[in-house]
């Protein structure tokens, strides 16, 4: 599976988020200080844009109405018990570049690995 | 079925038909009252002079209570005549009507003292609504009035005067103020108070004519001095109404004169309040009436038993700042009464409490009342205070009300206002399930007069249902578990001038979406520029100052000063929007224009070519100063409302607030920019300003209080910036004004703001010009965003066919 270089880290600041198009994918790219993660940037509520959320720990708040997404297993954690999910991408960081990986037919969290760099 | 009938709709008479109403529905009972108002809360009048109450808030019993105890009200009728052998009574509109048994409660009527001209134009009483209504309508800034008379009701009608601009000075004929109340050492530490506050002080000055032609023009003494008035208030006593008992045969002296059981001489009529003389004494305050109103409750339904014993008079003036209280017998000149007395002129606080047999008699507290109830337990119980000689003036360290509340008997009245006692206050409790001080004061009343015994009130809540603590103490979220009070306190101390700092030290080290913003305003407001800001600590909108849309797109609304606009400014915003497809253009309810849908990476050309600075509606800040026309082009226009608006806007905007703060100016009362339904508001009017605060017509609907009248556009400004900085300071995050107001009570806000002392107004002042230099239009961000990809996509390194 290829990875895609995306940006230099310092474009995405501790603890804010950003967005990317990758093709037909926009994908969410976190720096949570010590690890970057990525998810669809699209809230499941309504669409919203999950990288203008604030942060909290390892999850994201919807700037629209405040629906919590965990960034690690893409879960919705609130709402509660309302089990949705986003989409998670694989991330990693090479020399300064965040990289992310884009599997071509991902049918949910089962099949993704949690990928982490330091 | 008997039939009652009650004259007077007052106090008294109306609390004393709550009580009969408990015992039994045995009567079928009428309501004789002169004034044309329901049932009202007389003593508060002076807080609504004083601008602290609407007209509306102090109804006691509105219509829907007589209706739903079947009781017949006939307002605007005044009785004329007795019958006690027909048993009938005559009222001015002719009608005559049979009574089984008959309640008198006529209250009392101003004295007017010897002197000529007092029926002069501008010359009045303070007694009731219709007294107070004429005043608020004549008191404002530039108007001389004169009060005669300085004991309470004088005092209070002067300073009520006074927050309404008038210029005020307080005629008093004794050598002392409040000379039924105070010794003379209390008179001097009171009359200095008074006249820090900016009330004129006359002492030994007796009125001998009030001058003018038609209209008063002021006032002639027996020493032949004079002094200018427009305005004159007669507060100088009361005399029992007692002239209806006069026709019916009572035995009357200065009062109706009733017996232990509140029986008059006749056995079919009883009397109850200011009306009446119990053991040769007359009472002119609310406590003991309620006293006199259970008995005689008991009385008239045939539960002929507990007897009045008369009262201890207890009377606290009710001027913010000004804590006086006194109660009891304070004369230490009669053998046998000795004086204990505390003194500190630059606290200006006084204590003396006189002694007899061991026992306390009586008390003067000026300065400092925090122990008034303490004492007023003491003086009801006799306590022997042998044993505590020493320790009387400052009895016990600063009260706990826990169990200050505990020691209490259940018989003891907590509310001396509404005669609540403490036993009736925790059954109440109990027996629905209070949970707040609001409910208590529904249920029982307790805490709506005059307000002294709240925290007693909010005591007894706290030791009955535990709950009540943590409904008091708000954290502020689950990541930082400490009030918002709290944290601003720790934020100063500690010298965090992080949002991240705050989480690691206090909180679980991550924050949230509640905690994040709140913290972000806190460290900024308290540090103002020496802190280390974190954007990702901000809401969205704040990291791009635009306002998201449900899209993800974003709204641009530029600053258009008091509403307004130029061709220039309009074709300009006209260009950009064809530019950049802008798909919606809109007028906003705030007198400004929005451009809607608009694209994060577009913002910063198009904040660039509109040349307008950013109006803030995206944030909790200031956003706008709506403005009327006022005496630039409209023909009632009594202030230039544009310009002071313009003003008002220049000098607060790009400031942040706990929560948005709107502003609106007006040239009249006509109130077309809807001012007083703003956070901050200043109306105009002939040679004055009204500033008002806490408005809101949002999702409540709130009407501004009235902060302070004064004369120039330059003092209003000042009022507004003090109320603003204030509000800055104490708000918890997302407060807005209209809350805030609520929560700590106008009397604090004025207290703390206008009328603070000179040094603590200035740096109010100081704290807010320095934010303000501080401060700069978000919008220039443009040129040097924080970070590189603030408001630009982000574009990948390499392309790839997906
Ligand atoms: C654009 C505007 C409506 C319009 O088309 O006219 C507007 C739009 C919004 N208002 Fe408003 N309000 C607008 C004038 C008002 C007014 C009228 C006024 O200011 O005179 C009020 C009532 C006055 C008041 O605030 O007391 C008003 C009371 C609210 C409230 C209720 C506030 C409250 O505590 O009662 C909210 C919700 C909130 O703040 O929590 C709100 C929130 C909002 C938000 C920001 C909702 C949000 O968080 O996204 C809306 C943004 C829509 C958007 O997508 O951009 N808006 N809103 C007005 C912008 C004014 C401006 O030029 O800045
Ligand atoms: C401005 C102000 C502030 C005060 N502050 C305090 C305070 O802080 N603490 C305190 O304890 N007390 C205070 N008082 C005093 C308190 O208000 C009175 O003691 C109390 O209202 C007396 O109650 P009442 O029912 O006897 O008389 P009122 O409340 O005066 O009621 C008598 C009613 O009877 C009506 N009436 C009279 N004659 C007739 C008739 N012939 N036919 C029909 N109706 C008639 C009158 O119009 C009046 O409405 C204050 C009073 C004023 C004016
Ligand atoms: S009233 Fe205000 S918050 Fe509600 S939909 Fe309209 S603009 Fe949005
Ligand atoms: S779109 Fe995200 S919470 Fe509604």
């Amino acid at each position: 599976m290829k990875w895609i270089k995306i940006t230099e880290t310092s474009n995405i600041p501790k603890r804010e988020g950003r967005s990317v198009k990758v093709g037909s994918h926009e994908i969410a790219i976190f720096n949570l200080g010590d690890r970057f993660l990525a998810i669809q940037n699209s809230c499941p509520h309504g669409g919203g844009p999950l990288a203008d959320g604030i942060v909290s720990g390892n999850s994201v708040v919807c700037p629209l109405h405040g629906w919590k997404t965990c960034l690690e297993s893409g879960e919705v954690q609130r709402p509660k018990d309302l089990q949705s999910c986003v989409r998670r991408y694989p991330v990693k960081v090479e020399e300064g570049v965040v990289l992310v990986q884009i599997e071509a037919t991902a049918k949910g969290r089962e099949t993704q690995e949690r990928m982490c760099t330091a | 079925m008997e039939k009652l009938i009650v004259i007077g709709n007052g106090m008294a008479g109306v609390a004393c038909v709550e009580q009969i109403l408990k015992h039994s529905p045995r009567f079928d009972i009428t309501i004789f009252g002169e004034e044309t108002h329901v049932n009202y809360n007389r003593i508060l009048l002076s807080s609504v002079l004083a601008g602290e109450k609407e007209m509306d808030d102090i109804t006691i019993n509105g219509l829907d209570w007589y209706q739903s105890n079947n009781i017949s009200l006939r307002l605007g009728v005044r009785i004329t005549g007795i019958d006690p052998v027909a048993k009938t009574v005559t009222g001015d509109d002719g009608s005559t009507i049979h009574y089984d048994k008959l309640l008198i409660a006529a209250g009392s009527t101003p004295l007017i003292p010897p002197m000529e001209g007092t029926t002069k134009q501008g010359v009045y009483c303070f007694r009731n609504l219709d007294d107070t209504r004429a005043l608020l309508e004549r008191a404002r800034p530039g108007v001389k009035a004169v009060v005669i008379g300085g004991g309470l009701l004088g005092l209070e009608a002067a300073r009520g005067l006074q927050v309404q601009g008038a210029d005020v000075t307080v005629v008093h004929l004794m050598d002392r103020l409040m000379e039924r109340q105070l010794d003379y050492t209390g008179g001097l530490f009171l009359k200095r108070k008074i006249e820090e506050l900016g009330v004129k002080v006359l002492l030994e000055k007796s009125t001998s004519e009030i001058l003018g032609n038609g209209h008063v023009e002021g006032l002639r003494f027996e020493d032949g001095e004079t002094i200018e008035a427009g305005l004159v208030v007669i507060a100088a006593g009361i005399r029992p109404n007692v002239e209806l008992g006069r026709k019916a045969s009572l035995t009357v002296n200065r009062g109706i004169v009733v017996n232990n059981y509140m029986e008059t001489s006749d056995p079919d009529i009883f009397a109850v309040g200011e009306c009446v003389e119990h053991n040769c004494v007359c009472y002119g305050l609310v406590a003991p009436l309620y006293e006199q109103g259970k008995v005689l409750a008991a009385t008239i339904t045939g539960n002929r038993g507990p007897v009045y014993k008369g009262s201890i008079s207890a009377a606290k003036l009710k001027i913010m700042g000004v804590d006086v209280f006194s109660a009891g017998f304070t004369d230490d000149t009669v053998a046998g009464v000795e004086a204990v007395r505390y003194e500190d002129p630059s606290l200006g606080v006084y204590k003396k409490l006189t002694l007899k047999d061991g026992c306390l008699a009586g008390v003067i507290l000026v300065g400092d009342v925090a122990d008034s109830h303490r004492y007023t337990e003491w003086l009801k119980d006799g306590t022997d205070l042998s044993a505590q000689r020493r320790n009387l003036l400052f009895p016990g360290s600063a009260p706990d009300t826990g169990c200050d509340v505990a020691s209490i008997p259940d018989s003891e009245t907590v509310c001396g206002c509404m005669g609540v006692t403490k036993g009736d206050i925790i059954s109440a409790i109990h027996e629905k399930g209070l949970q707040t001080l609001a409910q208590v004061k529904e249920a029982t009343r307790a805490s709506s007069g005059c307000g002294s015994c709240t925290e007693l009130c909010k005591g007894l809540l706290k030791a009955v249902v535990p709950e009540f603590e943590e409904d008091q103490k708000k954290v502020l979220c689950a990541c930082v578990p400490f009030t918002q009070e709290n944290l601003r306190e720790m934020v100063r101390t500690q010298h965090l001038k992080s949002v991240q700092e705050v989480l690691d030290i206090y909180g679980n080290g991550h924050g949230c979406e509640i905690c994040k913003p709140a913290l972000s305003y806190m460290v900024d407001m308290t540090w103002c520029g020496d802190h280390e800001e974190d954007r990702s600590a901000r809401f969205i909108n704040d990291r791009v100052h635009a306002n998201i849309q449900r899209d993800g797109t974003f709204s641009v609304v530029p600053r258009m000063r008091g509403g307004v606009t130029s061709p220039a400014e309009l074709r300009r915003i006209a260009d950009v929007s064809e530019k950049y497809n802008v798909p919606m253009v809109k007028v906003t309810g705030s007198q400004r224009l929005d451009l809607l849908g608009v694209r994060k990476e577009d913002l910063p050309a198009i904040w660039a070519e509109l040349g307008m600075p950013s109006g803030q509606a995206y944030t909790k800040g200031v956003r706008m100063v709506k403005t009327c026309v006022g005496t630039t082009f409209c023909r009632f226009g009594t202030q230039d409302s544009i310009s002071a608006g313009i003003e008002l806007e220049r000098r607060l905007e790009n400031l942040f607030t706990p929560h948005k703060t709107k502003m609106g100016v007006v040239g009249c009362p006509r109130n077309c920019a809807e001012a007083t339904v703003k956070d901050i508001g200043m109306v105009g009017q002939e040679g004055s300003w009204q500033v008002v605060v806490g408005g809101a017509a949002g999702k409540s609907v709130r009407k501004a209080d009235l902060l302070i009248t004064v004369e120039s556009t330059e003092e209003a400004l000042t009022a507004a910036q003090l109320f603003f900085q204030y509000y800055r300071e104490h708000a918890n995050y997302l407060e807005r004004t209209y809350d805030f107001v609520e929560r700590l009570g106008m009397e604090k806000v004025r207290k703390e703001t206008v009328y603070a002392p000179p040094a603590v107004r200035e740096a109010l002042l100081d704290r807010l010009a320095k934010a303000k230099a501080l401060s700069r239009d978000a919008w220039l961000e443009r040129e040097a965003p924080v970070n590189p990809t603030q408001f630009v996509q982000i574009q990948p390194m390499e392309t790839i066919a997906l």
